[in-house]
């Protein structure tokens, strides 16, 4: 991608940002492993450690608080519900949304994403106000090669469900996105564009401005998988132009169980539900119901509670870091961390990342190769389990991102990935446990 | 885990190359780390005549194969299913078996994998693929037997396009 960088990292020294304080807020990162061997945890992009404050947040709400919510007018269940809305109100904030009935609570970005899709098929069912989700035969729906599988196999069956057409951007050749088709790709039959804000596996950031807005040119609705973006880079939904935006809260160091979708307002308002049941109707006879408001409209049953109220935490977490710099010091912090890698793993013989080499428009997710002194390759499980004897957990696979795999010939990558409590140590350590491999498997 | 037999093996494999006559050609995968194996089985008079095989993996999985075709071929189909039995119990042992060396031979050294439960997918891989082959040529009756892992089952639609 020629141009100006989508990410503006300020280069600056992140002020009050102590990668030695942040870990000793993570209980997991004093653990040792195989023994006596210091945990170097590098597989962030899969899952991110837990702050104490997220896992005594949890605590507490069951300890204290525990009640169903929005239902019964005790105490308890009065104190739950302001907890879970509160939740509701931080993530709202943390990702710029103008209106707090625009955050959906769903259990991962997966179910978020699914929700969107399965609106999309729901819509024939709907009346008139539906009509920007019907989709058909003719109709397209645009996808990237990049796409973790939660944002590629929702929308393969959403396509199988209405006869409409499955179409993609392809990657170049260091791992960005080859938007030089994009005004024939995202077309005026195009009725939703669905695409990844960060790649979970090259780590590319994506230019999210210049495909939305040729997405609302041709009138097309856009969905935006922030899984690995909002963990690691602030996020203003509103500035990124985007129709909708889903994440998970494990990634962004709360827990497992709890995710969010974000939509614009107008767009949930009319968007058919997916799941239905309690919490998301109005009135509802033998015959036939009505459906609540949003966020409510998409929230069937009881939700995460306790999740959510970890979530909450998570991001009191990430926005009180570096002095209330927040986001902005842990974007600053990886960036510094990214280039100390790229720099490192090129020293490294025999190792090919796949994906940009250059720390621009880039995160902290990096995957490589690696061969043996005598060329042949190593696979990555067993880079993986022999880093693994050291203490060091990296993630070998495909990456839930398996056409990436096919589109650059590999069967698998490892991928060693960063968290604001990834030190340049450890990086170092991944050098050093590296070349042991290479030594290991050396003919 | 990473025994020399195992290491010996994945440097230098026994059998590999797909070749002719073959009976039966199947393709697995292990969708968690993209191990595959194309693997062909000729069958004579009950008897495994000729395993064949090309594929991509860890050293677990390319090892494996080498060792599994070294074990079978030669063997009637009802002794190598019993091998393949015996194999599948040691790999799902969690490394609480003592492995039998004279029935298993070089198979013995992925007793160790049997303690990690993410890499015994890679170990059963061929033999799983060599069962299912087998099955193909003698029919259901000989060889179904219903506890091939899921995970090694067919390859998805796109995997062929592309």
């Amino acid at each position: 991608m020629a141009g100006t960088p989508e990410l503006d990292i300020p280069n600056f020294d992140i002020p009050n940002f102590d990668v030695e304080l942040v870990r000793k807020d993570f209980p997991i990162l004093e653990r040792l492993v195989h023994g006596d061997k210091p945990l170097v945890y590098l597989d962030s992009a899969a899952t991110a450690q837990k702050p104490r404050a997220v896992l005594d947040a949890e605590r507490e709400y069951y300890e204290l608080h525990n009640a169903n919510v929005h239902r019964g007018i005790h105490v308890l269940a009065e104190e739950a519900t302001a907890l879970y809305e509160a939740a509701r109100d931080k993530v709202a904030a943390f990702i710029g949304a103008p209106d707090r009935h625009e955050v959906v609570f769903t259990k991962n970005s997966s179910e978020a994403l699914n929700l969107v899709a399965y609106a999309f098929s729901n819509a024939a069912a709907h009346g008139g106000e539906a009509e920007r989700f019907r989709l058909g035969p003719g109709d397209e729906v645009v996808i990237t090669e990049m796409e973790h599988h939660s944002n590629l196999v929702p929308w393969q069956m959403l396509c199988q469900r209405t006869g409409a057409t499955l179409r993609w951007l392809g990657l170049t050749d260091d791992g960005r996105l080859d938007l030089s088709n994009l005004d024939e790709v995202v077309n005026p039959r195009t009725k939703v564009v669905s695409f990844v804000h960060q790649s979970n596996i090259l780590g590319t950031v994506n230019p999210v401005a210049t495909i939305a807005a040729r997405a609302r040119e041709v009138g097309a609705l856009t969905v935006v998988d922030g899984s690995q973006s909002a963990p690691h880079l602030p996020v203003d939904v509103a500035a990124l132009g985007v129709d909708f935006f889903a994440f998970t809260g494990h990634k962004m160091c709360g827990p497992t169980g709890i995710g969010v979708l974000w939509g614009r307002r107008e767009l949930l308002e009319v968007m058919p539900p997916f799941l239905g049941g309690g919490e998301m109707i109005e009135l509802v006879t033998m015959e036939a119901s009505t459906y609540a408001p949003p966020p409510h409209r998409f929230e069937a049953g009881t939700p995460m509670i306790a999740q959510a109220v970890g979530l909450g935490a998570a991001v009191d977490y990430l926005t009180g870091l570096a002095g209330g710099a927040g986001m902005a010091a842990v974007a600053a912090y990886e960036h510094a961390l990214t280039v100390h890698a790229l720099d490192r793993l090129a020293e490294v013989p025999g190792l090919r990342i796949i994906g940009s080499t250059e720390a621009v428009d880039r995160g902290g997710a990096i995957s490589f190769l690696l061969a043996g002194k005598d060329g042949r390759a190593i696979h990555p499980h067993d880079v993986g389990q022999v880093l693994d004897e050291q203490g060091i957990a990296v993630r070998v696979g495909h990456h839930c991102a398996r056409p990436v795999c096919l589109r650059y010939g590999v069967p698998a990558t490892t991928r060693a990935s960063f968290h604001l409590y990834t030190t340049t140590g450890e990086i170092d350590a991944l050098v050093e446990g590296l070349r042991g491999v290479r030594r290991f498997f050396g003919a | 885990m990473y025994q020399e037999i195992i290491l010996d093996h994945y440097r230098n494999p026994h059998h590999r190359g797909l070749r002719e006559p073959f009976d039966a050609e199947v393709h697995h995968v292990n969708p968690t780390c993209g191990d595959e194996v194309t693997m062909r089985v000729k069958i004579v008079d009950d008897t495994v005549a000729d395993v064949s095989y090309e594929g991509e993996g860890c050293s677990i999985s390319q090892a494996s194969a080498s060792v599994m075709s070294d074990l079978v071929i030669g063997r009637s189909v009802a002794d190598a299913l019993d091998l393949e039995r015996e194999f599948l119990a040691l790999m799902q042992s969690r490394g609480t078996v003592e492995p039998d060396e004279d029935v298993l031979e070089d198979a013995v050294a992925f007793a160790g994998v049997s303690k990690y439960p993410a890499r015994v997918k890679c170990a059963l891989l061929s033999w799983m693929a060599w069962k299912d082959a087998t099955a193909q040529v003698v029919g259901g009756s000989a060889a179904a037997v219903a506890s091939v892992p899921s995970e090694t089952g067919s390859v998805p639609e796109q995997e062929k396009k592309a």
